[in-house]
């Protein structure tokens, strides 16, 4: 199979789109997430995205393949919560490790069985990391301006935990996406470079930050250039944006990291700006068209939605991307260090 | 290893800092290095991070792009210290902007360092001192946390001190780093030891131009790499003579940035400019430096020796004197020299073909020199009041003639004309004085109305007066409905004058979401007076005015409905949850102190001399717009030399004050058994039997687990503990005396004076209340006797106890001075009045509370919901819609 570095230079590479939005189409009450095995948990489940990849797997599986049938060559494992800190609200600690096995699996499984049907086309799993629900570089309280809720060791120490059972389920590359805190990709960055140590692996890793306003920083306060440079330490496949804003808001940010970034540029916008009942309602097309402004300013190398996004979202998409060339990619030639 | 398109070093706090072989010397501030500051070492050591946040913040603000953070010291818990600093500098945008370079020589400190910065910062420093494995794990580890790295020129051996031993172990080092564990190239930057020169060491002779050949020899042979090094080093032989020293860090500097070094260390106070540096100090000081001479240090420390100390000797030069008329009066304006004024405009205005033309034409021509001084930062806003000054005793000078001359031809014009005003119910002018100074300067015609004025007479006037721009000041917060009640007003009668809002409990936020609304035309909150001359420059210019007034009404509608989605994110209690939520304190009947006197005393005159002492300075810079702490700012890079003679006069001023009696301060205060009654009130009872209900807010947000809800009555026993408990309350006045003083400056055309009386008064008061806060713990509540704290102690408020003030974060209710009023008959003890906005008159007095509880502290209400409004008018007994026009600061909005 040729590899994906070889493939982002020839075209533009379709990522998947949101999988909330795809799941809350089946409308799973308590019982639903709860299935057999945790028919007697103490807390509510209820909501718990990432837990359906155990008690509804199918449910997951049908998520990707839909994806997968829209043309996206990358589909992300539904994992973006699956740290012990991000299940610490369920008390589903332990369930770490199941719960992105299992779900990289799921995702293993429907990719192959697309690619055994279009060999031409290979389809790819990211490992979706997620920036948890803990900032590592801000304080929750604004009176106390010096506290953390988490530090750097712990969520390490978590994103490890994460990424080994990625690893373990069989992922192609890892996605650490809506990044808000860049301390907090830091710190999975730190685990995954241990993680591939440890493991004797050279697996690709994109990051995708968020810019949550106008002012064209991250949460945390940064612009788009000083997040580029505090985690261009990290070998990675590529850096791009993702979340909270609509294509059209991402373009000015997407263009100081193509013009700086030397890796592959990504973006997964959603389907738009919410309205005021928190739905987002920009269809397929629109969307689409406004993708078409990065591609006609060469600005990415892999394209896919977020928040709001469906498999018709991502088919127009892909329908798009085979008119364009990718962006051309500085770092063209990859030594082995 | 992946090759970069660009290898340069690139660096980021919130922002990035990329190093190109165009940019100029990266300078690294280190004055947060406890090493490099005893101040900053002082900071840390007592645990007072506020103030050492504001050398960073100088530091940043003069002008470092890079910080430096050193706590490596004996007495200091070092990777504490570390983290706890880099947090509270991370909460801080304007300073955590630049990359932060971590400083210790543990590494313990540093890791701990880089696990809790976000942005790519520099290691200080790695070596190869204990060998190879230690550096290369270091390495790999600083690039796993995402760092640059400085490695010292250090190896098994000790330090390089030749230029063999440099490069050789720069070679080695970064052979080691880019081959063993991968580490970019760009990312390196060598330290190559700057050490003393003239020191009398035959073997120190070569320190200087060893270090510079050797970083020359690395910038041509390990490619990317960059080179830094601490400056002062080299002058070290010198200390205590800095014409010889700044000399010395500028040539060195010179030599060593064309050999290839990049950035470093340098204390920007402590260069001499290259070009400015005479003969033969030049000649003599680059002798020792590139070792030129065999008696080069003989030949410089004699030559220092005439030059010790004699930048101290300058007296008053004044040749300037000498040079042409414009020189002269432009000069005059700059330094606000008023000596020579009068003569120089007279022999301006022989010249003259009309009077005017001496105001349009030298006058103008000077003050636009200050402005331009002024706007890039150069000059500050006490010398621009004192150039005022100059300008006024000038401009009045001519008044005569030109009315002479009026009366023949017409009038003169101004740039534009300017009406100020202090809203009704407010008191509080010295912001609007400041204003006023400074738009004056800058030509334009000022109306101002001073202070309570009410809004039927600033519309009338500005009709009257035909101006083109209406600002409003105000400090308290009922003032803030005055302004928005002025902004209705205006449209209703069809005004379209900009609105400019200032004082200092205006906001942004209040400006743009309750005035802006309320008014079709542009409405500006102007944040300092600084800004002032801008905003209405931009205002009154035709070309710009239209797309100005656009972009604001644009940027304020933005900015509401942002502050609007915010405010519904913040989660509030219902306010029975408030209350469950209260603090509970551990009541003990023998832990409660009774006053040795209860009862209301009145103390006729305080004596200024005992209240100097305990003024707080730090407040009366920033009513100048001097940003920073006292003492600190008085040696502040930028502002330090301005500080330093304000401070000067102002003390002058002050013995003045109080050899001429011409102030007077007093005091009316009560001690009262009290206690908490329902959940929020605090009932006290009065000598002769009757009872007074102090109301008090509590607080409705959210808080965190085990933090509890707080309203002042939680520091007093509840009734039905069955525990009797006390309080007080109190209010102070230095303010008599202020408003004829301060009018006897202005009619002397002398503003600096008159607003510094001003700013005097105020903090004699709040002087004035710390110390009779200090009496009443000491003597009259006696609850600390033995308390000996020395005045900075008590400015920082280390005492047992607090005073919070009606109108201030822990109760902005004003009206509760309407009871301290009541139960301690001020106005008739004392002569302070409260105006129709509960203001106080005269305005440099303030009124509070005692509470005594050892863990009674301060703290800020916040929003409050709508249940506790309707709670408390209850209570208060008057309709919701008044409490509502009182409180609507702290309401939160509801959505």
């Amino acid at each position: 199979m040729p590899d994906l570095n070889t493939i982002l230079r020839e075209r533009i590479l379709v990522l998947d789109g949101a999988m909330g939005t795809m799941l809350q189409r089946h409308k799973f009450g308590e019982a639903d997430f709860r299935g057999e095995r945790f028919r007697d948990w103490p807390q509510p489940l209820q909501g718990n995205n990432d837990l359906l990849s155990l008690t509804q797997p199918e449910a997951v599986a049908g998520v990707h393949r839909l994806y997968l049938e829209a043309g996206a060559d990358i589909v992300s494992t539904n994992t973006f919560s699956s740290t012990a800190v991000g299940m610490a609200d369920y008390g589903m600690e332990s369930l770490v490790g199941d719960l992105n096995r299992a779900a990289a699996r799921l995702a293993r499984r429907e990719a192959d069985a697309m690619t055994a049907r279009t060999p031409d086309k290979p389809r790819f799993v990211a490992g979706s990391i997620g920036p948890t629900n803990k900032t590592a570089s801000m304080s929750p309280d604004v009176n106390d301006p010096g506290y953390r809720a988490i530090s750097f060791e712990a969520l390490k120490a978590d994103y490890r935990e994460q990424v080994d059972a990625l690893l373990e389920g069989g992922v192609d590359l890892l996605l650490v996406e809506t990044v808000f805190d860049t301390l907090n990709a830091k710190a999975a960055l730190f685990a995954i470079e241990e993680a591939k140590e440890a493991r004797g692996l050279d697996t690709p890793v994109m990051v995708s930050g968020t810019i949550t306003d106008a002012s064209g920083r991250t949460l945390s306060g940064q612009t788009a250039e000083a997040f580029l440079i505090s985690i261009s330490h990290a070998t990675l496949l590529s850096v791009g944006l993702n979340c909270a804003l609509g294509a059209s808001q991402l373009v000015p940010y997407l263009e100081v990291l193509a013009s700086r970034a030397d890796t592959a540029i990504s973006a997964h916008p959603n389907a738009g700006l919410p309205n005021a009942f928190g739905a987002y309602d920009q269809g397929p097309a629109q969307m689409a068209g406004q993708i078409r402004e990065y591609l006609e300013k060469g600005l990415v190398n892999i394209v896919g939605g977020c928040c709001g996004t469906t498999p018709d979202h991502i088919k127009a998409i892909a329908e798009l991307v085979k008119e364009f060339e990718p962006r051309a990619i500085p770092n063209s030639k990859k030594v082995k260090g | 290893m992946t090759q970069r398109a660009s290898r340069y070093l690139k660096l980021a706090g919130l922002e990035p800092l990329v190093v190109t072989p165009e940019s100029n010397f990266i300078n690294v501030g280190e004055r947060t290095n406890v090493a490099g500051s005893r101040l900053f070492l002082r900071l840390v050591k007592e645990g007072n991070f506020e103030e050492a946040l504001e050398i960073a913040r100088n530091q940043v603000e003069g002008g470092a792009q890079i910080l430096d953070v050193n706590m490596d010291d004996g007495l200091i818990e070092g990777k504490q210290a570390m983290v706890t600093f880099l947090n509270l500098l991370m909460a801080e945008p304007d300073i955590a902007r630049v990359p932060i370079m971590i400083d210790s020589s543990k590494w313990e400190i540093i890791e701990a360092g880089l696990q809790v910065v976000q942005g790519k910062c520099v290691v200080n420093s790695i070596s190869l001192k204990e060998g190879e494995a230690v550096f290369l794990e270091q390495a790999k580890k600083i690039r796993r946390y995402g760092a640059a790295v400085i490695v010292m020129a250090f190896d098994e051996a000790g330090q390089a001190d030749t230029y063999e031993r440099r490069i050789a172990i720069a070679q080695r080092s970064y052979r080691l780093l880019t081959e063993k564990v991968a580490f970019p190239p760009e990312d390196i930057i060598f330290d190559l030891n700057i050490f003393p020169v003239a020191t009398g060491m035959e073997e120190h002779r070569r320190n200087a131009v060893d270090f510079i050949e050797a970083t020359r020899w690395v910038r041509d042979n390990l490619p990317y790499c960059s080179v830094s090094g601490g400056v002062s080093n080299v002058s070290f032989s010198f200390r205590g003579n800095n014409t010889v020293r700044e000399a010395m860090h500028s040539a060195f500097l010179y030599h060593a940035i064309k050999a290839g070094m990049n950035m470093g260390i340098v204390n920007p106070a402590m260069l001499e400019v290259y070009d400015d540096i005479p003969e033969p100090l030049l000649t003599y000081v680059e002798d020792v430096l590139l070792d030129r001479k065999a008696d080069a240090t003989e030949r410089l420390l004699e030559y220092a020796e005439t030059v010790q100390g004699k930048q101290k000797e300058r007296s008053a030069d004044l040749s300037w004197r000498e040079e042409p008329l414009q020189d002269r009066i432009t000069r005059a304006l700059v330094k606000g020299i008023d000596q020579y004024i009068e003569q120089d405009v007279e022999e301006a205005r022989q010249a003259a073909a009309q009077p005017i033309e001496v105001i349009e034409g030298a006058l103008m021509t000077g003050m636009n020199v200050v402005g331009d001084l002024f706007g890039s930062g150069k000059m500050f806003l006490p010398q621009v009041v004192k150039s005022a000054r100059v300008m006024k005793k000038a401009v009045a000078y001519l008044t005569p003639y030109i009315e002479e001359a009026n009366a023949i031809s017409g009038g003169g014009h101004a740039a534009g004309r300017v009406l100020l005003a202090t809203v009704k119910g407010d008191v509080h002018d010295i912001g609007k004085n400041i204003v006023s100074v400074v738009l004056a300067c800058n030509n334009y015609h000022i109306v101002d109305l001073g202070v309570m004025v009410p809004p039927e007479r600033i519309l009338e006037k500005a009709r009257e007066e035909r101006v083109d721009i209406i600002g409003l000041s105000g400090l308290i917060t009922p003032s803030l409905d005055e302004m928005v009640h002025l902004a209705k007003e205006m449209q209703r009668q069809q005004f379209t004058l900009p609105l400019l809002i200032g004082g200092a409990t205006t906001s942004k936020a209040h400006t743009a979401v309750k005035i802006d609304p309320e008014y079709a035309s542009a409405v500006v909150y102007v944040p300092d007076a600084s800004r002032a001359v801008t905003v209405v420059g931009d205002l009154l210019q035709a070309e710009r005015s239209e797309g100005y007034k656009r972009a604001l009404k644009e940027e304020y509608n933005t900015f509401r409905s942002k502050f609007r989605q915010r405010a519904r994110a913040k989660d509030y209690l219902s306010l029975a949850e408030a209350r469950a939520n209260k603090l509970r304190l551990d009541w003990k009947p023998e832990a409660i102190p009774v006053p040795r006197q209860l009862g209301v005393q009145v103390l006729e005159t305080l004596d200024l001399r005992k209240l100097e002492p305990l003024i707080d300075w730090t407040p009366f810079f920033r009513s100048w717009d001097l940003h920073g702490k006292f003492p600190g700012i008085l040696e502040d890079e930028v502002v330090g030399a301005q500080a330093t003679q304000l401070h000067k006069d102002a003390r002058e001023m002050l013995r003045q004050l109080i050899r001429d009696h011409s102030l007077t301060a007093r005091a009316v205060f009560g001690l009262f058994p009290a206690n908490t009654v329902g959940d929020d009130d605090i009932e006290i009872r009065r000598p002769e039997g009757a009872t007074a209900r102090f109301l008090t807010l509590r607080q409705q947000g959210d808080k965190r687990d085990g933090v509890p809800n707080l309203a002042l009555a939680d520091f007093i026993a509840p009734a039905e503990t069955g525990i009797q408990d006390y309080m007080g309350c109190f209010c102070v006045s230095a303010g008599f005396g202020a408003k004829e003083l301060a009018g006897k400056y202005e009619q002397e055309l002398d503003d600096y004076h008159s607003i510094m009386v001003k700013a005097l008064a105020d903090r004699l008061a709040e002087a004035a209340a710390e110390y009779l806060h200090r009496e009443v713990r000491i003597r009259y509540w006696g609850y600390a006797p033995g308390e000996t704290f020395d005045n900075q102690a008590l400015i920082s408020e280390a005492y047992a106890g607090i005073r919070p003030a009606p109108g201030y974060p822990a109760c902005p209710d004003h009206l509760e001075k309407q009871t301290i009023w009541e139960v301690l008959d001020v106005a008739g003890s004392i002569g302070v009045e409260l105006t129709e906005s509960l203001a106080m008159w005269p305005a440099a007095s303030v009124s509070g509370y005692y509470f005594a509880h050892p863990r009674a502290r301060y703290f800020g209400l916040g929003k409050i919901m709508r249940d506790q409004l309707e709670d408390y008018a209850r209570r208060r007994g008057i309709p919701v819609s008044e409490a509502e026009r009182w409180l609507s600061p702290n309401l939160a909005e509801m959505s």
